[in-house]
């Protein structure tokens, strides 16, 4: 019955017929509001970008945006604008002598981000090599899609791949409005007001890391994470480029929290901490274990280092 | 009131026409209606109805932009032996040529803004009042110079076209050195616009620096024969006349773009075959294949086999100087250059993807019928603007002025 239904209505995908009677709504709903009564339509077109809004701005445009988030997702919601910790420069640590490819922090970071359900948004891509095989520089034998009984799988082995905050970010080069840009703390981050979606830093990132919203993002409204960040985990639009920020409304805090992968990581293979701390975990295992990171002929210099701590 | 009446003047020119005209006008009309139905539907659900996907980000629109981009660029090669060394026959012509470039500019800044996820927000690219990233960005450059060639193009065509209609010449003080500055910026949008993909090292295939140049080559064969062709339509529905000389000569000159398309098509094989480093995978899937995935392969072999056959059209003078067989090879150039320089340049930038995954795209119905909506936009706007420009051109049609009689 339940399938009956769904392919008749929700599930389908679109036919011609199908999206030329949807098309007389589609042009209603084109981009610009016109004849709404509605004010926050046109203060949120006419928003600034988030490094330019003064603080009364910003106050104004967050009680606006907590209001919208409220009313579509039935929940109060608390959106953050905290700012860089001093003297912080966040790294990444990643122990593939000990990743077993669960895919937990795949689902964690679902969770903690509020990334769509469907279509289904996803920062972390585990790669499953079978050993012996190729990798690291070339990942053309890698599967992303591996779906076996029971992980790990007998003579394979994982490697997560998710945004590797470069110190030379080329997507925040080839930007065309600087909707994205790095963070004192090492942080790229995105404004999603801003973002215009051309998905050219889609094209420019080296690691696969940036996701765009093909469709309008959608979150069962129990599962969604009321506690947010601007620049981090608020609900995205359609249309607009998204990617990991180290959980951006979690660490930064004081204390702060580790981001959801490195929490949920049921073996321990997810380090995180200051890079300019010296007593730090993740400066720990730089000095200590033997590192690489990722695509070092490009010169992108990411702060998210794959070590074998055994 | 002149200019009023003048204004009604080109009104009626570009409504008042014969059957065919009607027809023809029609014609164009549902293919736009069809393709912004389409776009209706993009704006309602998403790029969900396109089939790029976050491995292959940009599909069959940035394909055509980059095609068009080429078409636009080729008005230069008009205006080179036109002006700079004289040559009158194509002097004569050269201004359709520069109208061709208005209308694909106008098209390329179409297949742009269609393939953006956020239409409303397209002031943020606007200098000064939102917030370019110049000169860091190449899409601003690609802006900057494109918005300028439309309006360099604009000036150029409607300043000959306005003299004209009051029956005084044009003065050359002011359009030469418009005229000259237009032939760098012409192969500035097209260098700026291969830049933008070549500038990119997370992506072998475009990060190689014959890029730009075999984007030029292809520019300069596609471009003209498009023309060619448009030429021979003019002046057989109009009083244009149009000398076979001009014709040929263009021809001639695309002989020699092809020639330097093939030659560094053949330079990337080589060193890519040869070599045989990780880098071969996009151009293997390209023309051979990866793991059993081949959608481009036999749009590959089929450009390459149009134009390499239609080179040799070109290049013969018995070939190029005999109408028929010289359409043949424009309409194959025309084709072997939009897969070579459309989908196969832009698909293989992201198969296989940066973490080495394969997403084999194909274009939805809906990406197929907004591109045919834009482009039958385009051949409207240039339409319309040949409609009012020919008879003026031809000494038809002329404006009131201060001291007609009214």
């Amino acid at each position: 019955m339940s399938k009956d239904k769904c392919s008749k209505n929700k599930c389908k995908p679109i036919t011609r017929r199908n999206f030329l009677k949807g098309t007389a709504a589609g042009a209603a709903t084109l981009a610009i509001p016109v004849g709404t009564s509605d004010a926050s339509v046109w203060q949120s077109f006419f928003q600034k970008h988030f490094r330019e809004m003064s603080k009364a701005e910003m106050t104004e445009v967050i009680k606006r945006m907590e209001k919208e988030y409220a009313e579509k997702y039935k929940t109060s919601f608390d959106i953050k604008t905290t700012g860089a910790l001093p003297d912080t420069l966040f790294g990444y640590g990643l122990d593939l002598s000990r990743c077993i490819g669960c895919r937990r922090c795949v689902y964690a970071c679902v969770k903690e981000n509020n990334q769509s359900r469907d279509p289904q948004i996803h920062y972390i891509s585990v790669l499953e090599f079978e050993k012996g095989e190729k990798w690291v520089s070339d990942l053309e034998e890698s599967d992303k899609y591996y779906n076996p009984e029971e992980v790990p799988e007998e003579g394979h082995f994982y490697m997560p791949v998710q945004c590797q905050q470069c110190e030379n970010p080329p997507c925040v080069k080839v930007c065309p409005t600087r909707a994205t840009w790095q963070e004192p703390d090492g942080i790229v981050v995105v404004d999603y007001n801003w973002c215009i979606g051309c998905r050219f830093c889609m094209a420019a990132c080296p690691y696969g890391a940036r996701r765009f919203n093909w469709g309008e993002p959608q979150i069962p409204k129990e599962e969604v994470n009321p506690n947010t960040h601007y620049l981090g985990n608020r609900p995205r639009y359609k249309g607009v480029v998204e990617k990991c920020t180290f959980c951006i409304q979690r660490t930064r805090g004081n204390p702060g929290k580790y981001p959801a992968c490195v929490e949920i990581c049921p073996v321990g293979a997810r380090k995180f901490g200051n890079l300019l701390d010296p007593k730090s975990e993740i400066r720990y295992l730089i000095e200590n274990k033997r590192v690489f990171r990722l695509k070092e002929e490009l010169n992108t210099s990411p702060k998210f280092y794959y070590f074998f701590a055994t | 009131m002149y200019p009023i009446k003048n204004f009604i003047i080109v009104l009626k020119q570009i409504t008042v026409g014969n059957k065919l005209y009607y027809a023809w006008l029609s014609f164009l009309g549902l293919l736009i209606f069809i393709g912004a139905v389409s776009y209706g539907a993009q704006l309602k659900n998403g790029l969900i109805v396109t089939a790029m996907r976050d491995q292959v980000s940009w599909g069959f629109y940035i394909s055509n932009f980059t095609f068009l981009v080429g078409v636009a660029a080729a008005a230069v090669l008009l205006v080179v032996p036109a002006y700079v060394y004289n040559f009158k026959p194509i002097k004569e012509i050269v201004l359709f040529g520069e109208l061709l470039a208005v209308a694909a500019i106008s098209m390329c800044i179409m297949f742009v803004v269609i393939d953006m996820g956020r239409i409303d927000r397209l002031w943020h690219v606007i200098p000064f009042v939102g917030k370019m990233n110049f000169p860091a960005s190449l899409l601003a450059w690609d802006i900057i110079v494109l918005n300028g060639y439309l309006a360099i193009n604009l000036f150029i065509s409607l300043y000959a076209l306005y003299q004209m209609a009051h029956n005084r010449e044009y003065s050359l003080k002011i359009i030469m050195p418009l005229i000259i500055l237009s032939i760098p910026w012409a192969v500035s949008i097209h260098t700026v616009t291969a830049f933008l993909f070549n500038g990119l090292s997370a992506r072998p295939f475009w990060n190689a620096s014959i890029l730009a140049p075999r984007f030029l080559a292809g520019a300069f064969c596609s471009g003209p024969a498009v023309m060619l062709i448009i030429f021979q339509i003019i002046r057989k529905v109009s009083k244009v006349e149009i000398d076979n000389k001009a014709i040929f000569k263009i021809a001639e000159l695309v002989a020699y773009a092809m020639g330097i398309n093939l030659f560094l098509l053949a330079a990337e094989f080589f060193k890519e075959f040869y070599s045989g480093s990780i880098h071969l995978a996009p151009m293997k899937y390209l023309y051979f294949g990866l793991h059993g995935h081949n959608t481009l392969v036999p749009w590959m072999w089929t450009a390459m086999i149009f134009n390499i056959t239609a080179f040799f059209l070109f290049l013969r003078p018995q070939t190029r100087e005999n109408l028929f067989t010289l359409n043949i090879a424009c309409v194959l150039i025309i084709i072997g250059v939009y897969i070579e320089k459309g989908m196969g340049l832009t698909i293989p930038g992201f198969v296989p993807g940066t973490l080495g995954e394969i997403y084999e795209y194909a274009p939805t119905f809906v990406e197929k019928s907004v591109t045919v909506g834009v482009w039958a936009t385009g051949a409207l706007i240039y339409t319309l603007l040949l409609k009012f420009a020919i008879p003026i051109y031809t000494g038809e049609l002329r404006f009131y002025t201060r001291e007609t009689k009214l």
